[in-house]
């Protein structure tokens, strides 16, 4: 009867995990993800899976070679590579997935500390240098032609019509649907994004104060400032990233802020650097480089938002009165 | 009626089912067996014995005692002889030196005992000194001693007596099983407390999942202008003293200071009726209830027990454990914030709300994984905390961070743990490391002390030269 175990407290945990935390997130992606491939075709089903595998290979061989415990089973690498696959052009070559996993999952991540520790979001930190290095591969955008078999033609994206001072030749419902416009293979369904969003929402794995005040800001930033005295608001909301980056991307745990002030101003700060890329900037879309520079004001804005313990503030001002 | 509550918390499964419906059952020690009586059941100085080995002590005599304001004394459960005065482990861990009775089996009772007393002509000194001298202590899991809380500085008024019927620890079911059995005991009780304070108002709070014991409280009120029942959103630390103040008064203790400076006196069920068996029965503090639940034992349920019983004694006398599926994990109170007991051969003290046998299943301690900053323990902590933080200041040793980012202010409630996906550790770090920091604190409070009091002697030296 002797040997019982001995433990701190809590005796009971919840039943939620990284792991499931990270399965919700992939469930969450398969409504676009199915999209982008219906739209795009075969090639994308290629890079999504090549991503996928890369990362999760590259985070293996990682831990493999410094003889670390291998985590890959917490899925956390599943969800890089197929953040990452989204954000590529289904035109690009196979290898561009995998160099992008092996720089998000290496340097972004896995130096830094792994899991929870990166300060950038891998998966964005991967297109970054991608698109740094390989421009011709990673904005070459092709017409959805899902699996017709016609030849991909190259079409501009409506970000970049925007960009050129010209009206979009998208509907406001073919940028949500993602119907006959080019781009990314994840971003191009805006609804299919808003319904793993709200999945997301719904199992309290994000909180909605980042996408929603970060779309918020973008569409009233954007009715207010305009391009060359054109708003479109809308427009702005559905077309390039914003859907993708807002609740996939911006909401990373790692590298958002944890207390819920610092949320809101991360968000606002995604918002405004979004909108300032797009109007003023000289790319066409600014989703990825707002959140990768909040990313790194995320230190900072965590240490002037700590949440007043119970008990605190309110005693301190009766005292002063005193 | 809308139910109050505090922010943040968190939901655990309640565990509730195994023991609610179970009546509390008067377990008694055996004849022969022995009986331990720590010197420490309390927040307080210690008490010294006042029985020597071979003294034979009766049911209800006073057997130790100190003379500090801030302590409570002990009484013998059983009568007996006086077999040994040794160290004794005690739920929390610490070994304390306790007084061995071999109970006779006679359960012969002290002169004196059961002589009631109608509190409404005594004065409130009276009440008070009965209360002390009956060594009733708060028996929720605090043990501080009831006649310090009830006699708060002349300063602060008391307008509010709650009494904290939220239960919110899972599996607990002791404080419900009183309320539907002794509805009456604990009005009784929360009047006799009232009389100390006519301006305040008796406010019972009890949790929503506790519907038969919210309508048992409000019959046994009916026609009490001054006490009314107060229904609890369900969840945990519903409890915590601070989070009862402010789920009914809204009003926020103050970091570090008493309830008290609210104007609020918080007790546990069990400790309102052991006021009231102390002053309307005339017999101090020597049983309580106790829970004994979980898969590993046969017979869950509440059980009436003498206090000094070892835990053994206990769950041989209802049954024992389960053999088909024994317990691998035993804790003395609830699953969030109960120590885990290495041995069965525990005293039982004032304090001890409950034993719980968690079988292998229940007992599953899940790996801890890297912080992944998901934010859950911010979002949940009711103390406004982020142990996720605290944590990594505990892990780096780093005891300044860990002050300035406000841990000596958690409540070791265990909701960032509970909540935690990477299933860290968090309440254990920041506990161990609380523990570290507050002695650190008393050491240089009681250095700047001594170095006030030698340069003032050395002041008054030179002066006389």
């Amino acid at each position: 009867m002797a040997n019982f175990v001995v433990s701190g407290t809590p005796h009971v945990r919840s039943k939620e995990s990284i792991q499931s935390i990270m399965r919700d997130v992939v469930i969450a992606l398969v409504p676009a993800t199915i999209m982008g491939i219906i739209y795009f075709g075969v090639n994308a089903l290629i890079l999504i899976l090549a991503s996928i595998v890369s990362a999760v290979f590259f985070e293996w061989l990682y831990q493999t070679l410094l003889k670390k415990p291998v985590t890959i089973s917490d899925l956390s690498a599943v969800v890089t590579g197929l953040l990452l696959a989204m954000n590529l052009p289904a035109s690009a070559p196979i290898w561009v997935p995998v160099v992008g996993s092996a720089f998000a999952i290496i340097f972004a991540k896995q130096l830094f500390g792994g899991l929870g520790q990166n300060f950038i979001n891998p998966a964005l930190a991967g297109r970054a240098f991608l698109l740094a290095s390989y421009p011709t591969e990673m904005t070459t955008w092709t017409a959805p032609t899902g699996f017709s078999g016609a030849d991909a033609v190259a079409v501009a994206t409506p970000l970049a019509q925007m960009k050129g001072g010209v009206f979009p030749d998208a509907s406001i419902a073919d940028l949500a649907l993602g119907t006959n416009i080019g781009g990314c293979i994840g971003e191009t369904c805006a609804v299919a994004l808003i319904i793993g969003g709200i999945y997301l929402l719904y199992k309290h794995v994000i909180s909605w104060k980042i996408p929603v005040i970060y779309i918020a800001t973008v569409f009233v930033l954007s009715a207010l400032i305009g391009r060359q005295g054109v708003r479109m608001p809308v427009h702005e909301m559905f077309a390039g990233g914003l859907m993708l980056g807002a609740f996939f991307m911006a909401t990373d745990y790692a590298s958002s802020p944890v207390t819920p002030k610092g949320q809101v101003i991360f968000a606002l700060g995604c918002g405004l650097l979004t909108t300032l890329i797009r109007t003023f900037g000289g790319y066409p879309e600014g989703v990825s480089y707002s959140i990768l520079i909040m990313n790194l004001c995320v230190p900072l804005i965590e240490r002037f938002t700590e949440p007043t313990i119970f008990g605190a503030l309110p005693k301190v001002k009766e005292a002063k009165k005193a | 009626m809308q139910g109050l509550t505090f922010k943040r918390g968190v939901h655990p499964p309640d565990g509730k089912a195994l023991s609610a419906d179970q009546p509390i059952k008067v377990i008694l020690p055996k004849e022969n067996s022995e009986l331990f009586y720590p010197m420490s059941q309390h927040i307080g100085a210690p008490c010294d014995p006042l029985v020597a080995v071979g003294d034979h002590v009766k049911v209800g005599q006073k057997i130790a005692e100190s003379g500090a304001f801030m302590s409570s004394p002990i009484f013998a459960s059983v009568s007996g002889e006086v077999v040994d005065i040794r160290p004794m482990l005690v739920p929390g861990g610490a070994m304390v030196k306790s007084i061995v009775v071999k109970n006779d089996g006679k359960m012969e009772e002290i002169e004196g005992l059961n002589e009631g007393r109608d509190y409404t002509t005594m004065s409130n000194d009276e009440i008070l000194a009965a209360i002390k001298n009956a060594g009733v202590v708060g028996l929720g899991g605090a043990g501080f001693p009831t006649h310090v809380k009830l006699n708060p500085p002349k300063d602060t008024p008391i307008d509010h007596i709650l009494i904290n019927a939220a239960e919110c620890e899972p599996y607990l079911t002791c404080d419900y099983r009183l309320m539907l059995e002794e509805p009456e005991r604990i009005v009784r009780g929360l009047q006799i407390m009232l009389k100390l304070h006519p301006n305040a108002k008796g406010v019972i709070g009890i949790e929503m999942n506790k519907p038969k014991a919210i309508e048992a409280m409000t019959k046994a009120c009916e026609g009490i202008d001054n006490i009314m029942v107060q229904p609890l959103v369900t969840k945990f630390p519903q409890g915590s003293e601070k989070h009862l103040i402010y789920a009914i008064t809204k009003r926020e203790v103050k970091s570090g200071a008493l309830p008290a400076s609210a104007g609020c006196i918080v007790d546990n069920v069990d400790t309102v009726v052991a006021i009231e068996r102390a002053i309307c029965k005339g017999r101090p503090l020597m049983r309580r209830i106790v829970t004994v639940s979980g898969s590993g034992i046969k017979n869950p349920g509440n059980y009436k027990i003498r206090i000094g019983m070892t835990l053994r004694d206990l769950v041989d006398a209802i049954g024992g454990f389960n053999e088909e599926n024994p317990p691998v994990k035993l804790i003395a109170g609830g699953p969030m914030m109960g120590p885990t007991l290495y041995t069965l051969d525990v005293a039982s003290v004032k304090t001890t709300s409950g034993l719980l046998c968690f079988t292998k299943d229940e007992a599953y301690i899940p790996e801890e994984r890297n912080c992944i900053r998901c934010g859950k323990c911010v979002e949940h902590c009711p103390m406004g905390l982020m142990p996720f933080q605290l944590n990594a200041c505990a892990i780096k040793g780093d005891g300044e961070g860990f002050v300035a980012h406000h841990g000596l202010d958690c409540i070791e409630c265990g909701s960032c743990s509970y909540e935690c996906p990477a299933k860290r550790q968090l309440a254990q770090s920041i506990r161990a490391t609380k523990k570290i920091e507050a002695g650190k604190k008393a050491a240089a409070a009681a250095a700047a002390r001594a170095k006030a009091e030698a340069e003032a002697k050395a002041k008054a030296e030179a002066e006389k030269k």
